[in-house]
């Protein structure tokens, strides 16, 4: 790794970077807080206004966003919870057991990565009305429950910071897999457990295309297909769709604040062994 | 006896159950609909009775051929994924490249060009909507100020593409950041030092070093970004304000996957935008393949 110090001007545009990636979300917050007159006027407000309350109110109520933000979080933490357990059963498999077949599926799990979700999205859907399926949450939970990405992360892992020889250990004294996987491969895998779970768990949430297909704003929508609905109005208020917006960011944004370091170890250690 | 049966037994076909939940998760919600839309492209399928299907061949590509939308929508496609994938993977670069300095504070520039991943589609657009607005929007008004016009953000066909691409590069440049972050720290130091007592310059280092070491992961982000950009539907759809799937008054902004939609979802025609999504791969596989030959003709080289 190169040690070379950063001068004066790396920190200038470092902070030029910051302040664009942060301003949107800065000035949502600003738009949210003022009201549809003051928006509509020119300059563009810069700093809070006293509206915040009424608007995150008007966002609430008028697009369901309390309902939606609970779907949410119902939708991302299955789909969490099941991609990661699901992930490290099947990147134990690969990593440290023997059966046949092992590499052609494999190769199978990484081939499926690259299939464009629009090509199902037709016969899926066929498939969740058939089943009743539309506007249910376990319409967008149960496709999205598994994950290559999360299988071939959780393989990387496993491979390298679960010595074998602890599997070999415990099978001497005659654990069966559930224990082995229970005794040694959950302690050994949790660092890369919490990381894949933050970024399903952000994925999950943010995901748009399925769910504005399988889902609509009166059945039981997302916060996402909630703040579609917010636009649709004749006379659309600007304000309360920023509350609206402001609103489904929030939680994540709050995630991001305190898990925000694990998080981008993550993306860097999936990206080099990707 | 029993018990030593039962281990083998265990050893045998635990792997597999291990490894099955992926594949049953992925048969049924992956494999079988992508086969299925293949069999649906060749019939009439309408929204309104998916049940009922009526067998036309290959009329709904035929359709397609002739459709002047198809083609806009592809050529708007191809163009908004260039303008967002090209100067996103080149600030991400020479974004990295600073990161990658010794810093004060690195963790926190690093979760803050990051911050835009964790914003949805939908919360960046509407955002982004109302700071490209024609009358009142921030741009124009930063426009203004240093007394240039305003711009049509919405209506001019170049602008509203420039404006497209721009949440999809305020979104994920941080992230293509990291990853090449990832990468230049996985370079040998040794080779900067010879460079350095080549007597190159950091510029120099940054071109003859940098940027060879981290081909492969440059490649590799082309490759996701290239797949993500022929996937654009959340952008062109809201950035329409609520005016539903057509990207736009004359479709200026219309994408390959926003036109899906509307074919099955605003038109209700199942059939036909299951043939767009096969057209779709269609694409993918040319790009797979023309990206597989450049890489071919790179490593013999």
């Amino acid at each position: 790794m190169r040690s070379l110090r950063a001068g004066r001007f790396t920190y200038v545009v470092l902070a030029l970077f910051t302040a664009g990636s942060l301003f949107p979300l800065l000035w949502t917050a600003i738009a949210a807080s003022r009201s549809n007159t003051r928006l509509a006027q020119t300059p563009p407000p810069f700093w809070f206004g006293g509206n915040l309350g009424r608007n995150l109110q008007v966002a609430w109520t008028d697009a369901n966003m309390g309902t939606a933000l609970l779907n949410t979080v119902v939708v991302a933490g299955t789909v969490a919870a099941g991609t990661v357990l699901f992930s490290t059963l099947a990147g134990f498999a690969f990593a440290k057991l023997r059966f046949r077949g092992r590499r052609l599926l494999m190769s199978l799990v990484v081939g499926t990565m690259l299939i464009p979700p629009q090509l199902s999205v037709v016969p899926l859907y066929m498939l969740i009305a058939q089943l009743s399926w539309t506007d249910r949450l376990q319409a967008v939970i149960l496709p999205t429950l598994v994950s290559a990405f999360g299988v071939f992360f959780m393989r990387q892992y496993l491979a390298q910071a679960l010595p074998s020889e602890l599997v070999e250990a415990a099978r001497t004294d005659g654990a069966g897999s559930l224990r082995v996987v229970w005794h040694v491969v959950f302690p050994a895998a949790r660092p890369a457990m919490a990381v894949l779970a933050m970024l399903t768990f952000v994925m999950a949430w943010n995901d748009f295309f399925w769910p504005i297909v399988a889902l609509t704003q009166n059945g039981s929508p997302t916060v996402q297909v909630a703040l579609t609905g917010l636009g649709r109005g004749y006379i659309p208020d600007q304000s309360v769709i920023m509350a609206g917006a402001l609103l489904g960011t929030l939680p994540l944004l709050l995630v991001f604040l305190v898990f925000g370091r694990q998080i981008v170890g993550g993306i860097m250690q999936g990206a080099v062994k990707g | 006896m029993w018990r030593s049966r039962r281990y083998r037994w265990d050893l045998r076909w635990s792997p597999y159950a291990f490894v099955a939940p992926f594949f049953l998760f992925f048969a049924a919600f992956g494999l079988f609909p992508l086969l299925y839309t293949g069999w649906a492209a060749l019939h009439q399928v309408e929204l309104t009775d998916p049940d009922s299907m009526t067998w036309v061949g290959l009329r709904n590509f035929t359709r397609l051929w002739d459709d002047e939308f198809f083609w806009n929508a592809l050529r708007n496609t191809v163009t908004i994924g260039l303008l967002s994938t090209v100067p996103q993977l080149a600030i991400a670069l020479g974004l990295a490249h600073l990161l990658n300095y010794k810093l004060r504070g690195s963790a926190f520039f690093r979760v803050a060009v990051l911050t835009p991943y964790a914003t949805s589609v939908a919360a960046a657009t509407l955002v982004f909507v109302l700071l490209f607005g024609r009358d009142h929007g921030m741009v124009n008004w930063a426009l203004s100020v240093v007394g240039l016009d305003a711009v049509d953000w919405q209506n001019g066909t170049f602008a509203s593409q420039l404006a497209v691409s721009t949440i999809v590069i305020w979104r994920w440049t941080g992230y293509n950041a990291l990853i090449y972050l990832a990468a230049m720290q996985a370079v040998p130091g040794e080779l900067y030092e010879s460079a350095a007592l080549d007597g190159a310059s950091r510029w120099q280092q940054f071109i003859h070093v940098t940027v060879p070491s981290l081909r492969p992961t440059i490649f590799f982000t082309c490759v996701v970004s290239t797949i993500g950009a022929t996937q654009l539907f959340g952008e062109p759809l809201l950035f329409n304000g609520g005016a539903g799937a057509t990207g736009g008054s004359d479709h200026q902004f219309q994408t390959l996957g926003l036109y899906l939609y509307e074919q099955g979802w605003v038109n209700l025609h199942l059939g036909r935008a299951s043939a767009i999504a096969w057209a779709m791969f269609l694409i993918l596989l040319v790009i797979a393949g023309a990206a597989r030959l450049l890489r071919g003709r790179e490593a013999s080289r």
